[in-house]
């Protein structure tokens, strides 16, 4: 949908409205000529207005952003901090309100109902995903346990005994969870799980697959958010898995690297605009994920944006001899390959010269004995690897464990470089 | 008869670690070998338990497998094992990897085989008992 209905833009003008209280956001508009939300009258002078990056929030550290007088914040969460110092972001009860009402409706969409057992794995705290999942699900209806990340051990306890038939957490934990329950000896067989509900990190269709099997799944569903902007459920997909219904919340733009905004339908990254929320407007927040928007009706009912999964960040992004490399390239690669665990580290460092890529896996117990097998599947990766990048890579078995798997977001690439 | 496989990172002590693992466990080790290249490595252990040892070792997350493999007594002495293996070779066998061990006690020797196809090997077996 490129012509924006008039409904749109009345939102979008309550957000800048908000945003004015503001003095970073009141300043950056006045470099604009934007005084006034009036001065918005049509998409085009919406684009006009700067987009928000990290560092501002950054630089507005701690509640330099907020559109509301802490007396009427109720809650604040902050980002992990993974890639520098920590950002906060506050909500007023409508604000929990209105996430709660768009994860438990994202969570419906996937065909969870309140009879299901929810069984959480994010992190609770400041980082979003463990309070957001819990309060989408207790407003959904579902028993919620809120088993936060980290205790593998009861994760698979509660899986088994308590029967949950949902589990919430990253990708990577998932498989983290399903390789410990097989060490002990358990199959899907021992668990009663429906739907998984993932996120948090990027993860690739071949993962989908590798998950659904080794849990037992029906569906494996993604969920996306970040907390500059909400927190998990921004977006998710349905059972249909047309892509991620993104939450009537928000305003979304599709920005190419020269920072212009694209039309529907080509790739490039993430840009959102909240519409209603009060305690922390966002205001063309660059989310630095890639991904493509289309605007239409889907069988599940819903009716708006979807993004399809997200395919790397631009952040992510490694040149390598001049070559542009995703993350998410080289695990379609791992997955193709089986004997190979769906763990790894992308390691870049400088030869001399030349830009030397190594990819570090772990190998399945299966082919563990004769060097020979060993060796092909080595060769066989190396030559998967170039088959997608044209670039030639060294692969390196570890041992198991000694690669990253997260609670929060992996760390899967390490460019010695920098 | 099963042997255990570990994988091992070709770095410093990994090596030691382990056999330092299946000390703990109290495994006594009947005969080993090890297979490396230059960034990682298998061990090979006839133990006893071998099932036993590969769940626990799975518990200390190594990479553990369990394979079948043959274990033959032959004649500690010069073209004692050639003499065997030849027998083997002349009916089909593909021998994949091989190590030896010298009982403590006696004249014989053991060596463990693992061959590429476990029919042939029974076959061949089967006819050498006959002799």
């Amino acid at each position: 949908m490129d012509a924006v209905d008039n409904t749109i833009l009345i939102r979008l003008r309550d957000t800048i409205e908000r945003a004015l209280r503001v003095p970073h956001y009141r300043s950056a508009f006045a470099n604009v000529g934007i005084a006034s939300a009036e001065d918005i009258q049509t998409i085009e002078d919406f684009q006009k207005i700067p987009v928000t990056h990290k560092e501002d929030l950054r630089q507005n550290y701690p509640i330099g952003l907020f559109a509301e007088p802490l007396e009427n914040i109720v809650r604040i969460q902050a980002s992990s901090g993974t890639t520098g110092k920590m950002t906060v972001v506050g909500y007023t009860a409508k604000d929990i309100d209105m996430w709660a009402a768009a994860v438990a409706k994202a969570l419906e969409r996937a065909g969870i109902t309140p009879q299901d057992i929810v069984q959480v794995g994010y992190g609770y705290g400041l980082f979003t995903g463990g309070l957001g999942l819990h309060y989408g699900s207790e407003r959904l209806g579902a028993l919620t346990i809120p088993l936060s990340g980290g205790n593998t051990e009861r994760h698979i306890a509660f899986l088994r005994d308590l029967k949950s038939t949902v589990l919430a957490c990253t990708p990577s934990y998932a498989l983290h969870i399903a390789a410990a329950a097989a060490d002990m000896g358990l199959t899907p067989k021992d668990f009663h799980l429906r739907v998984g509900v993932f996120g948090a990190e990027p993860w690739t269709e071949a993962m989908r697959g590798e998950i659904k099997q080794r849990l037992g799944l029906e569906r494996a569903l993604d969920i996306y958010g970040l907390s500059e902007v909400m927190g998990p459920g921004v977006a998710m997909e349905c059972v249909h898995m047309k892509g991620l219904h993104l939450a009537p919340n928000f305003y979304p733009e599709i920005l190419d690297d020269q920072g212009r905004v694209v039309p529907q339908g080509r790739k490039g990254e993430l840009v959102l605009t909240s519409m209603g929320k009060e305690a922390f407007p966002s205001v063309r927040y660059r989310t630095k994920d890639l991904t493509t928007l289309t605007y239409g009706h889907c069988a599940c009912g819903f009716c708006g944006w979807s993004l399809e999964k997200i395919s790397g960040r631009v952040d992510d992004m490694l040149i390598i001899r001049g070559v542009n490399v995703f993350p998410s390239q080289i695990e379609e690669a791992i997955l193709a390959v089986e004997g190979i665990e769906p763990h790894y580290l992308i390691v870049v460092d400088r030869q001399g010269a030349l830009d030397a890529l190594e990819v570090q896996v772990e190998v399945a117990p299966e082919v563990v004995d004769e060097i020979s097998l060993l060796e092909d599947l080595r060769e066989k990766l190396s030559q998967r690897i170039y088959t997608i990048l044209g670039l030639g890579a060294r692969v390196r078995f570890v041992e198991p464990r000694s690669l990253p798997r997260s609670e929060g977001k992996a760390v899967r690439v390490l460019d010695k470089r920098k | 008869m099963l042997q255990l496989s570990i994988f091992l990172e070709n770095a410093k002590g990994r090596l030691a670690q382990a056999l330092s693992v299946l000390a703990e466990l109290n495994v006594n080790i009947q005969a080993l070998s090890l297979a490396d290249t230059k960034d990682y490595g298998v061990l090979r252990l006839i133990v006893d338990n071998p099932e036993k040892v590969e769940a626990q070792l799975k518990e200390r997350a190594y990479v553990v497998k369990v394979t079948p493999v043959w274990c033959l007594r032959v004649e500690d002495r010069p073209g004692g094992l050639a003499e065997v293996l030849g027998k083997l070779v002349e009916r089909g066998v593909v021998v994949e990897y091989m190590y030896g061990f010298v009982e403590k006690a006696g004249e014989m020797a053991q060596i463990v085989l693992r061959v590429r196809d476990q029919a042939v090997m029974e076959a061949a077996m089967g006819e050498l008992r006959e002799f």
